[in-house]
């Protein structure tokens, strides 16, 4: 069939909300792009199992530790249910993982930077969780059938996780100077980094505008930055810490709050590889992967055996 | 593709409770059934979501394709003496 | 020793050992083999420590002093910790993960089975409850102990050398003290000594369906029942307790 019509039948049953399932026929482009971004959300969960992982040794009550574990674990099968998602596609696992380990595949910006105190995990709940909660809401509704699946399952798990973490930096706020203290540190360090979650703004995100056509997104970066921060101002006051950003202010005209400016050569650097933990976060991905190895290896090797013993008994 | 061992892919169906089907509800990676089943009950029912699970190698499923679906399911779009609705009854019969 | 302080060395026993262990077990969350074995262990680890805050809580409850779980898990030092040594052994790689859970899953599985008799009702009621969750955990390492075993040459010599070294904690799974003859008198617990013929059936046969060879049965001295630790156990509770002890006195 002449790949005009397909792509015209394609577009149609998109415009008209249907979902495209995996073996639907689907412009490369569109199968290309969705492996791109569902194996980056992927390794995005996988990843940022990482700096919360960092903690669970150390949290400070048997309730706050299972509970992180709990989360970090939802993680570990978010990141599953993605790469499983991705799959469907005709991506391989293994390969998309050993794309993360040699540093050639991206993930969210947000993994790169230290967890250095214990309030560190209450604002990721609260704001990184909080972030990919309003993106992770919107892809429940985008136009890839096993994406879309995956999204609706990895929503209903999550919606834990921004509670736990808004819950502890309750505690810290309520408890002594130093705790208070703790938390605000935390929100000045993780607050711009949740923002640049986001990507690009709109104008510097060409590629947003063929996945919104494609119904792979279904609002603009932009449009979810602004939900976010609007979400966060009222959040920041019952907690009684300050938004670290002076040009944070109301608009009655728009409806929304205005905020600062980005540091976009920070974020872009991030991406680039600089960040201050890009290393290590993709050397500790790949210790696992390398020395799982030889365990991934003998269960094969006694697969194959028990195979070969069945095939030699039947 | 690699050409590693890699784990198959084996697709997971799970019973939520007594009396329904097992029904898809997504995949994983594993060396063998065994495991495979092990891997599902932690990765897909840690919030008791099933009581008994099913477990298949991606690759021992065949599918209908897309484009045959105009063949193998419209047809069936006009046959409407299958469904209950087709016949009149007077109200008078009640519930049938 | 009167009967209530018997009971809260006891649980501690019981609760430490699960508490180290799956402190152990939960270091691995986000570095595991592959993504379906870091959640396999992490839902280990959180039935142990699950399981330990029902017995700390248990245990404080038996002192009758006003501690709770946290008070128990992370203002104890060292020498008042009570956990068996082999919970206290690094992951080291995942054969000696694994072996590790193997070893003491399966006589877990034999002393919450006989617990479920104990004329303790909340201890009968805590080991059929723990008693599902270690009958998985001792499935979940058996298929693995059979198949590094039988695997490769490099997993089969990693499983060995993993049990080599782990052999030397075993002893003391088994070896009744003044405390248990107590609590046996009572129909609280069972001799530890009872569980070892059980023990050595199940852990036998396991042994040769993976192809490995049981290691000679050493001599140990006193251990971690008597707050006599190894050497990691300084750590563990160093990372355990930081918060607790750098912040005395806050809630978290």
């Amino acid at each position: 069939m002449d790949i005009g019509i397909l792509e015209k039948g394609f577009q149609q049953h998109v415009d008209a909300e249907k979902k495209i399932e995996a073996k639907d026929w689907m412009p490369e482009k569109y199968r290309n792009t969705l492996i791109r971004q569902i194996s980056q959300h992927a390794h995005s969960e996988v990843v940022g199992m990482l700096p919360e992982a960092n903690w669970i040794t150390r949290a400070p009550s048997l309730r706050r530790k299972v509970a992180l574990l709990a989360k970090v674990q939802d993680e570990a099968g978010h990141g599953l249910y993605l790469y499983s998602a991705a799959e469907t596609l005709g991506a391989e696992r293994a390969d998309l993982v050993e794309a993360l380990n040699d540093g050639s595949a991206k993930y969210s910006s947000i993994f790169n930077y230290p967890t250095l105190t214990w309030a560190d995990i209450g604002a990721i709940g609260w704001l990184v969780d909080g972030a990919a909660i309003i993106n992770q809401v919107m892809l429940q509704r985008t136009s890839y059938g096993p994406y879309s699946r995956a999204m609706i399952r990895i929503c209903k798990e999550e919606s834990f996780h921004q509670r736990q973490g808004y819950e502890m930096m309750l505690t810290l706020c309520n408890g002594s100077p130093e705790q208070k203290a703790m938390a605000q540190d935390a929100l000045n360090r993780w607050w711009w980094p949740s923002l640049m979650m986001f990507g690009p703004t709109d104008k510097d995100s060409p590629n947003s505008a063929l996945s919104m056509k494609w119904k792979i997104k279904r609002k603009s970066n932009d449009e979810l930055r602004q939900d976010f921060v609007d979400n966060s101002v009222p959040q920041a006051k019952i907690l009684g810490i300050t938004i670290p950003d002076p040009d944070l202010k109301w608009n009655e005209e728009r409806g929304h709050y205005d905020f600062g400016t980005i540091d976009w050569e920070e974020f872009y650097n991030v991406i680039k590889g600089n960040g201050p933990c890009n290393r290590q976060r993709v050397e500790a991905r790949k210790t696992a992967w390398e020395k799982g190895r030889w365990v991934r290896d003998a269960a094969v090797a006694y697969a194959d055996k028990k195979k070969n013993k069945e095939k030699d008994a039947a | 593709m690699s050409n590693k061992k890699n784990w198959p892919l084996w697709e997971i169906f799970i019973r939520s409770r007594q009396g329904l089907h097992h029904k898809h509800v997504g995949s994983l990676h594993a060396p063998d059934a065994e495991m495979a089943i092990n891997n599902a009950r932690d990765v897909y029912t840690r919030r008791q979501e099933g009581i008994s699970i099913w477990v298949v190698e991606s690759t021992a499923i065949t599918a209908s394709a897309p484009e045959d679906g105009a063949a193998l399911y419209d047809p069936a779009n006009d046959k409407v003496y299958r469904h209950p609705t087709f016949y009149d009854l007077p109200d008078e019969v009640g519930h049938m | 020793m009167k009967q209530q302080e018997v009971l809260f060395q006891y649980l501690l026993r019981l609760g430490d050992t699960n508490l180290i262990l799956g402190h152990r077990l939960s270091e691995l969350c986000g570095h595991g083999p592959v993504l379906e074995e870091d959640i396999a262990l992490t839902n280990i680890a959180l039935d142990l420590i699950g399981q330990s805050r029902i017995l700390l809580s248990y245990a404080a409850k038996a002192e009758g002093q006003g501690r709770t779980e946290d008070d128990l898990a992370y203002l104890r030092d060292v020498g008042q910790f009570r956990n068996l040594l082999l919970a206290e052994v690094p992951n080291g790689d995942f054969a000696v993960t694994i072996c590790r859970l193997f070893l003491y899953s399966a006589y877990t599985c034999e002393l919450l089975t006989l617990l479920c008799d104990s004329k303790d009702e909340y201890l009968a009621g805590y080991a059929a409850k723990a008693l599902k969750e270690a009958t998985y955990h001792l499935r979940h390492s058996t298929n693995w102990m059979v198949r590094l075993g039988d695997g490769t040459a490099e997993s089969h010599h990693r499983l060995q050398t993993a049990l080599n070294r782990l052999w030397m904690y075993i002893p003391e799974l088994f070896d009744g003290d003044a405390i248990d003859v107590q609590l046996q008198e009572t129909g609280i617990a069972p001799d530890p000594n009872v569980l070892k013929e059980k023990w050595n059936t199940r852990v036998n046969a396991v042994l040769a369906e993976a192809t490995l060879n049981r290691p000679p049965d050493q001599w140990m001295g006193k251990g971690g029942r008597d707050g006599i630790h190894t050497e990691h156990l300084g750590f563990i509770l160093a990372e355990l307790q930081y918060l607790q002890r750098a912040y005395p006195g806050n809630q978290w």
